[in-house]
């Protein structure tokens, strides 16, 4: 159930302002691709923008395509909730929802399409997400408990698990680690690891060696000056992008020459 | 404005507050200070003390002064009155208050959800007596009509007995529900604007729609806010005065026929109503009801607070 | 794009995940969805609907409009039950509810703001505003007394609480922060601002009482009352301002040798200066239209009172509830009178309320938010 995503000369807006501009890729399915650049260059709302989450700001839309299994994304008809349904998203910082159980947590997505579900299969889903994101035996024996009350770490994959519980197609993942701790990092680096066999992955990072490490493709972006839009660089493998990019301004980022 | 007033003294200045040396200036400033705080403490118990001095007369005032059996007699019916169109504005305010708030923080285009604030704090800028104008001789004339046909098609419901008056207590209650609308509303659009983006943003990510997420994430975080919100709408009601006072054609007797010429009276509006004339024991009989209605809008407002308080600890951000 | 059977592969596709199947099931993005008009077209359908009882049976408008509203409240969710599914029809049912609600709360605030003009300004007139009711019988008249009277009674709750509320709110901020007793003060205040009017007049009342014997009225008493509803309101609203204050500009004073209360009066007040003046003066029109304290404790009268401290003092809330309830015979001209001083109390007071958030929003500091 991964499906890869192309996208063809996609700006993005906010309001007036282009905040990036011309992006063109290939997203494979069954990989993890990540984006990586300086700050405010618009890897996240690039990211934000492969499941229309991006338009959830007030002013903000988008121009150009983004292809997943032969459908368009911001095609007339197409429904952003269902697109949201199909693209899962992990943010920044860990957000369960406060007053909700882990049990609950995990249900969030699946119980706003089927409101009375057997209970088998309730129990069923909530165990297969959370070993899936690897949190199972850690919290097996109290998932009536709030879900704040576990460790950033911890929240983040339950996190991870609430967002694969409704089977999506593709997983975005906006700096899952940059609030957690190297432990909690290794942990959720390793489960991206292990997910890639099922999702498709697309992860935005400021940690350069979380790219190398995670990732089998490398999106570098960048701004052109101060003021103008973010656009994407160089799109490569990943293994050439750090061994040996085909542009300047990679090799000077990835040395860490600037940024 | 920075702060670039010559400084007098260029002695060693900590950086925090100089709580070392005490000058004159600050002994007084913080004197006078202190003393305006206490001085609110002061007002409120002088508000309980005074009210009790004057109103205990009544107790052991003769019946045929109070024009009751005792006291507890001639308060009950109207604190009766009061609970019911105080309950039955909030039963109407409540609902539409949480919508229009809604409105303002996560349904109308940003443009609009300035505007539409400021036209609902438009509604509590409008005076109560203005509010008793209106309702007496424009909604109580409108609204008749509809219980007449209350009266003809639901006559059998206690409450639309009739005969169909259109100075009723649900006239009143109207009118009270306007009141308390732009109350609620302003409290409950100030903590649905609160509710972190982060948890909204979680919940359409899981594909949920507008209202979904509304009812997952903003709900949720503001309960308390909300139930907070509806009681201090809940404490305008009870202690309104003029609106009640103008519209109501009150006989002062107990019954839940909401729509007849026969209805419940309110303290606030039987204080207004029978002050200026009253005279000697039943004057304290005015403020003895008046130190009733002091208690229970002192409750439920208190309970607001705290409900509000403890909300906002346990929902630590 | 749309398959006719997709529905039913959906419900497939769900059961083929649970199994993990390995084959990626086609998952229909597209779903069917009501055309962008489809409110509009509904509420046209709806207006249509609810004018049929109006022509038809002769119904007044508002039976047409609640016929309307119902219509449009009931065919769009079914509607979108038929096409989109019953999740978007509970979403597009809240939505109409919503919108349902903010008409709700126009219609009085419309009426109410019609009625107060256009019953208010066929009575106003340069007499309206320059007499009294002295000896004034049937036609005639005018509201100057109450105007006076409310300015006098207003001015002294303000001069009493601005003072009382703003030191208060000092003392919240600047010397008691999280200190118990503060603690308590914020908490009673906000408690405060729940007494009803009421209340406040009959504690006006029963504190002079004491001094001045049964029976007491006078404009001063209205202003204590006034004052009482008054103070907690400055309070919070400075107390506000003066938190918005950051801390690095006292540090800064503090830094130079400024003593504390010269830092509070000398750089915290006038950085939220204009959020203090915006406070008081939204407390002022809130307590300009107070009625009931000054029923009890200022009374009515027809002549002017220029002194606050003896007799009674008529003001325009009172006023009009006395104009309007005891019009005197005949009744047409107090009543009128009536609508006309509300009308000039609603634009004194709403323009308070203007004047205040203009200065708010013109004279705020660039720091804060």
């Amino acid at each position: 159930m991964a499906k890869s995503i192309d996208i063809s000369d996609l700006d993005i807006y906010y309001g007036d302002f282009l905040a990036v501009q011309g992006v063109n890729m290939t997203i494979r399915a069954r990989s993890v691709t990540a984006f990586i650049g300086p700050s405010g260059c618009g890897k996240s709302t690039f990211l934000r923008s492969l499941n229309r989450m991006h338009e959830v700001i007030p002013g903000a839309r988008v121009e150009g395509k983004v292809v997943v299994d032969g459908q368009s994304l911001y095609d007339p008809g197409v429904d952003p909730v269902e697109v949201r349904r199909q693209i899962g998203m992990v943010f920044q910082r860990p957000n369960p929802f406060p007053t909700m159980s882990i049990y609950e947590n995990v249900l969030a997505g699946n119980r706003l399409n089927s409101k009375k579900m057997k209970k088998a299969e309730a129990d069923d889903i909530v165990e297969r997400s959370l070993r899936g994101a690897n949190l199972w035996t850690e919290v097996k024996d109290r998932l009536s408990k709030p879900g704040m009350g576990l460790s950033g770490g911890q929240q983040q994959r339950l996190c991870i698990a609430r967002a694969i519980a409704v089977e999506p197609q593709v997983l975005l993942m906006d700096e899952p680690c940059s609030a957690l701790d190297p432990i909690s990092t290794a942990a959720i680096e390793d489960l991206i690891h292990e997910l890639k066999s099922d999702y498709t992955i697309v992860i935005v990072t400021h940690n350069m060696q979380q790219a190398a490490r995670v990732s089998d493709e490398t999106g570098f972006f960048n701004l052109k000056a101060t003021g103008e839009p973010g656009h994407l660089v160089e799109f490569n493998s990943t293994q050439k992008m750090f061994a040996n990019p085909d542009d300047p301004s990679t090799e000077a980022y990835i040395s860490g020459r600037f940024g | 404005m920075p702060p670039t007033t010559a400084p007098d003294a260029p002695s060693a200045a900590p950086v925090v507050a100089p709580t070392g040396v005490r000058r004159p200036g600050d002994l007084v400033f913080a004197g006078l200070a202190r003393a305006a705080g206490l001085l609110i403490l002061v007002a409120l118990a002088g508000v309980a003390i005074f009210l009790t001095l004057e109103g205990v007369p009544a107790i052991t005032a003769p019946s045929e002064r109070i024009g009751a059996d005792n006291i507890v007699v001639y308060v009950w019916p109207l604190l009766f009155g009061t609970l019911l169109a105080a309950t039955l504005a909030i039963l109407v305010a409540a609902p539409l208050s949480i919508a229009l708030a809604l409105v303002i923080s996560h349904y109308a285009p940003r443009r609009l959800a300035r505007p539409i604030g400021y036209l609902i704090d438009l509604l509590a800028a409008v005076p109560s007596v203005v509010y008793g104008l209106w309702g007496i001789q424009f909604l109580a004339p409108k609204v008749y009509p509809v219980y007449q046909w209350l009266v003809d098609n639901l006559g059998w419901l206690p409450f639309f007995e009739g005969p169909a008056n259109g100075r009723s207590i649900l006239t009143a209650s109207l009118v009270l529900a306007i009141m308390a609308m732009p109350i609620i509303t302003a409290i409950c659009r100030e903590i649905f604007a609160q509710t972190p983006t982060l948890h909204q943003e979680a919940a359409l990510a899981l594909g949920a729609t507008r209202w979904e997420m509304i009812r997952m994430t903003v709900f949720p975080y503001s309960r308390s806010g909300m139930i907070s919100a509806v009681m201090l709408g809940l404490g305008r009601a009870l202690g309104e005065t003029m609106a009640v006072a103008m519209v109501l054609s009150a006989t002062g007797v107990i019954t839940f026929n909401l729509i007849s010429s026969v209805n419940p009276s309110t303290i606030a509006a039987n204080i207004a109503l029978g002050f200026p004339e009253a005279s000697g024991v039943k004057v304290n009989v005015l403020i003895f009801s008046g130190l009733v209605l002091f208690v229970v809008t002192f409750v439920v407002n208190f309970l607001a607070r705290l409900i509000a308080a403890r909300g906002a600890v346990k929902g630590g951000r | 794009m749309e398959t006719p059977t997709h529905l039913q592969e959906r419900r497939d596709a769900s059961d083929a995940a649970a199994a993990e199947a390995a084959s990626a099931p086609f998952v229909p993005l597209v779903r069917p969805q009501l055309p962008a008009q489809a409110p509009l077209l509904v509420a046209v359908l709806a207006v249509a609907v609810g004018a049929l009882p109006v022509v038809v049976l002769g119904w007044g408008p508002v039976g047409g409009v609640l016929v309307a509203a119902v219509a449009f409240l009931v065919a769009l969710p079914v509607w979108s039950n038929v096409v989109e599914g019953p999740r978007k029809a509970t979403d597009r049912l809240a939505t109409s509810l919503m919108w349902s609600a903010f008409a709700i709360a126009l219609v009085p605030l419309v009426s109410l703001l019609w009625q107060v003009v256009g019953n208010g300004f066929p009575a106003l007139s340069g007499e309206f505003f320059t007499f009294s009711m002295r000896n004034v019988v049937g036609e005639g008249g005018g509201i100057y007394h109450a105007l006076v009277g409310t300015l006098i009674v207003t001015a002294w709750a303000a001069a009493i609480s601005v003072p009382v509320g703003v030191m208060a709110a000092i003392y919240l901020v600047e010397y008691g922060r999280g200190s118990r007793t503060a603690r308590v003060i914020t908490f009673l205040v906000d408690v405060m601002t729940g007494i009803p009017s009421i209340v406040a007049g009959l504690f006006a009342y029963a504190l002079f009482v004491l001094f001045f014997g049964p029976g007491v009225r006078m404009g001063f008493g209205g202003s204590v009352a006034l004052a009482v509803l008054m103070v907690p309101i400055v309070v919070r609203s400075t107390e506000e301002m003066l938190k918005l204050v950051p801390d690095e500009l006292r540090e800064a004073s503090y830094a130079l040798g400024v003593a504390k209360w010269r830092t509070v009066t000398k750089v915290v007040l006038p950085t939220s200066m204009a959020g203090i003046v915006t406070g008081v003066m939204l407390a002022v029109a809130r307590v300009a239209g107070e009625t009931a304290p000054l029923l009890i404790i200022a009374g009515d009268t027809d002549s002017v009172n220029f002194n606050a401290f003896a007799e009674r003092m008529a003001t325009l809330p009172v006023f009009i509830y006395y104009s309007y309830m005891q019009p005197g015979i005949p009744p047409e001209f107090g009543r009128e009178r009536a609508w006309g001083a509300a009308l000039v109390l609603i634009a004194l007071v709403m323009g308070l309320n203007l004047v205040a958030r203009a200065v708010g929003r013109w004279f705020a500091p660039k720091t804060g938010r």
